[in-house]
């Protein structure tokens, strides 16, 4: 995976500028193209999907990431997820509060 | 051909006197001196009343239309001798001679029929049950079409090496057979349905081959590797009246269980060298306990290796607070890896990704070059070669087709003896290291469930430990998890007892849930457990109608719906074809793809399980209404009435 981000900066794929993003569109986009199915509705992950927030990887490796995957999740691309609507994605997954210190909840701590 | 001569036609039946034929019945107190005589004969007679019918001339017999004893009074006889304590079945007239035999000849006592809907869940029902009791249950269906209907739990037993006694009722003779509905549910071999996943089958053709099928039947199934069998009985042989046979007394001959096979010793031997040699031991369970005494042996064995144990928990074979419980990414760094009881041992070792070209997935390894793999598996002596359960293939250093079970004693004295002194304080070493890495794992665990606690619907892993939080004072069992709650279960609770965890379908066939949580329910009952289950969406709708049987018969458990209204195993299957072909997928206003969502409308299971019997609340849509709804429902519980709560949760 970074060889494929380090290939992808050298061709300055990985440099296109985001556009303006907006966290409501992107959650309406992350639950309308199937991205919480795996990742759950606040993308807190599980079995099927990793965690994706708080606190996503960067907007490019991001780009790179969802435009390439060779791993269990497939590549979407840009006929099924437009740029604006990644980015929108990305502006939703950044604005999910920080989880709880599972310490400070009582059933986990236990 | 007249029935009665068809019946001596099939068993080749010579007449004889029957007095000749025939020992005296035995008396009352001659039978209760049998019953309580501690070394049981090789064979068994049958009861006084159907002795007494084969020593009488017709004339004698006891006064009804068919002019004898049925003959489904011995088969009862002999289904008594086995101690088979329920029946769960769906009425069909193809088996109504011995339902009658069962209900009113035996006193609907060992064993007890159990109304069903379905017979999916009558199968399934006992596939649970056998998981906490560690016996098997007997089923009746109709041959074909009951038989169709039972196939895919009859599959899932096979795949999860669960015993279970099939017997379906049949129309042989065509000449005699009822016109219409019944020779449309006649075959010449139903049992050839169900040939491929069941371990052996008959079709007897007398009594006395009924006795010899039933107890051989019953041995087989309960022989390691188990697994169900199938019978096909006759409906003549069922109702015709109790006849001598050639000259013979009618007899029951004695179940003695069979040993399981255990390795052969020079394996043993070898494996134990290569464990004792190993810098890096991993231990991997899949079906290894087959009793709670399994999990003690391998906390021995993996205690004298100081080796982490993966248990891919198909049974509960590891106590997952042990320092030594591992996930499953521990084989990679493993030079030697002990496979027990493994369904696809390739998979343990290799990965496979779907997403590569051209809509072939990609194979990598998972572990390093040179790991040496002992198998000690007795499912290699049944691979049958239609169905495809046995996997790929896996090329394996020391391979035993064996029982891992019965194996371990001698391979834990193997090790022992094996263990170099030198070696010694560097294995103890290993045990720090594992500690650090339990502890890791138990925090990174934690700290994963904590996200999205307060989310609406409710996540997956607060479901899970709020309905912990409300049962871990009882004496609990989890008797199914259907649907994919990212394993919190297996991760947060403190599985350590053999009937903490039962595992899973085996053949992955979804309906499997419901009624195999009703089975094990049962049997908890009848221990005094507590039986959670958490139950898929997707799962309870293949047959809804145990929740009707789980009523009728007073089989209490506390049911939490993880309803995720959707199928969402099969959401990403037709996402991730879209994304290869380039092209939206059509979700038609749901939220997934046409064919894969259960909304617009929801269902409302609460209401459903209300309408056949259950104390039932929701929908539960927001977290701090959990604990509150489950405090209520494991009261009522307690009170001996199922209960449901239909919890809206996130996908996974």
């Amino acid at each position: 995976m970074l060889k494929l981000l380090g290939v992808l900066a050298f061709l300055g794929l990985a440099a296109t500028p985001a556009p303006a993003a907006d966290a409501a569109k992107g959650k309406t986009a992350f639950m309308k193209n199937g991205c919480w199915q795996c990742h759950g509705e606040l993308g807190q992950g599980g079995a099927a999907g990793k965690t994706l927030a708080p606190k996503p990887m960067a907007l490019e490796a991001f780009n790179v990431f969802v435009r390439n995957s060779n791993g269990p999740m497939p590549p979407y691309p840009k006929e099924i997820l437009s740029d604006a609507d990644l980015a929108d994605i990305h502006a939703y997954l950044q604005s999910i509060p920080a989880g709880k210190d599972y310490k400070s909840i009582p059933l986990l701590s236990q | 051909m007249a029935r009665k001569d068809r019946r001596r036609f099939l068993t080749g039946f010579v007449a004889a006197s029957a007095a000749s034929a025939i020992a005296p019945p035995l008396s009352r107190g001659a039978e209760e001196e049998l019953a309580q005589n501690t070394r049981t004969p090789s064979a068994l007679p049958p009861s006084a009343r159907v002795a007494a019918a084969e020593t009488q001339t017709p004339g004698e017999a006891a006064p009804n239309r068919i002019g004898g004893t049925p003959g489904s009074d011995f088969m009862v006889d002999v289904i008594k001798t086995l101690g088979i304590k329920y029946c769960p079945a769906n009425c069909a007239s193809s088996y109504r001679g011995i339902h009658e035999s069962l209900i009113n000849y035996g006193g609907n006592k060992m064993p007890e029929f159990l109304t069903c809907m379905h017979e999916e869940s009558a199968v399934a029902m006992g596939h649970g049950y056998f998981k906490v009791a560690g016996k098997p249950l007997m089923t009746l269906c109709h041959g074909t079409v009951g038989l169709q209907h039972a196939a895919m739990a009859i599959y899932n037993a096979w795949c999860d090496r669960v015993p279970m006694i099939v017997i379906g009722g049949n129309e042989l003779d065509a000449s005699t057979r009822p016109p219409s509905v019944p020779t449309f549910h006649s075959a010449q071999d139903i049992n050839a349905l169900v040939r491929d996943f069941t371990k052996w089958d008959d079709t007897p053709v007398s009594l006395q081959h009924f006795a010899q099928s039933m107890v051989r039947a019953y041995k087989i199934a309960m022989t390691p590797p188990y697994g169900p069998v199938m019978i096909s009985l006759d409906g003549g042989l069922q109702q015709e009246p109790v006849k001598g046979h050639g000259g013979d007394k009618l007899y029951i001959p004695r179940y003695v269980p069979t040993a399981p096979p255990a390795g052969d010793g020079g394996a043993v031997k070898e494996a134990a060298r290569l464990l004792a040699d190993a810098q890096n031991p991993v231990i991997v369970a899949d079906r290894m306990a087959r009793t709670p005494n399994g999990i003690k042996l391998l906390v021995q064995l993996a205690e004298a290796l100081q080796a982490r144990v993966i248990d891919q928990g198909s049974r509960t074979n590891f106590p997952r607070t042990h320092h030594l419980s591992a996930p499953p990414s521990a084989v990679s760094g493993a030079d030697v890896i002990l496979g027990l009881e493994l369904a696809d041992f390739w998979n343990v070792v290799n990965s496979w990704t779907d997403n590569g070209e051209h809509g072939v997935g990609r194979n990598a390894s998972r572990t390093k070059q040179g790991t040496k793999l002992i198998s000690i598996n007795a499912s290699d002596l049944i691979t049958k070669a239609n169905y495809q359960d046995f996997q790929r293939f896996q090329v394996i250093d020391v391979q035993m087709a064996a029982d891992a079970e019965a194996t371990l004693p001698a391979l834990i004295e193997a090790v022992k003896s094996a263990i170099p002194a030198a070696r010694r304080s560097a294995i103890a070493q290993r045990a720090e290291a594992a500690k650090k890495a339990h502890a890791d794992d138990h925090a990174r665990t934690r700290q994963a469930a904590a996200l999205a606690w307060d989310a609406s619907p409710i996540s997956t892993a607060r479901l899970c430990m709020e309905t912990y939080n409300a049962v871990k004072s009882l004496d609990w069992s989890i008797v199914s998890q259907s649907g994919n709650v990212s394993n919190w279960l297996t991760r947060l609770w403190p599985i350590e007892q053999h009937h903490h965890w039962l595992g899973r379908s085996g053949g992955y066939g979804v309906g499997y849930g419901a009624p195999a949580s009703v089975g094990a329910a049962l049997a908890n009952r009848d221990l005094g457990r507590f039986s959670v289950n958490i139950q898929a969406d997707g799962d309870l709708m293949y047959a809804p109608g145990v929740l009707w049987t789980a009523a009728k018969h007073k089989i209490p458990q506390l049911a939490v719906m993880h309803n995720n209204r959707g199928y969402h195993q099969e959401v990403m299957h037709v996402q991730r074809l879209a994304n290869f072909r380039s092209r939206p997928s059509n979700y038609d206003g749901d939220l997934g793809p046409v064919g894969t969502r259960i909304e617009n409308p929801d269902i409302e299971y609460h209401k459903l399980a209300e309408s056949m019997g259950w104390w039932a609340k929701g929908p539960i849509k927001e977290a701090s209404q959990l604990a509150a709804a489950l405090r209520e429902a494991v009261k009522v519980v307690q009170s001996g009435t199922p209960a449901l709560l239909n919890v809206w949760t996130q996908p996974r």
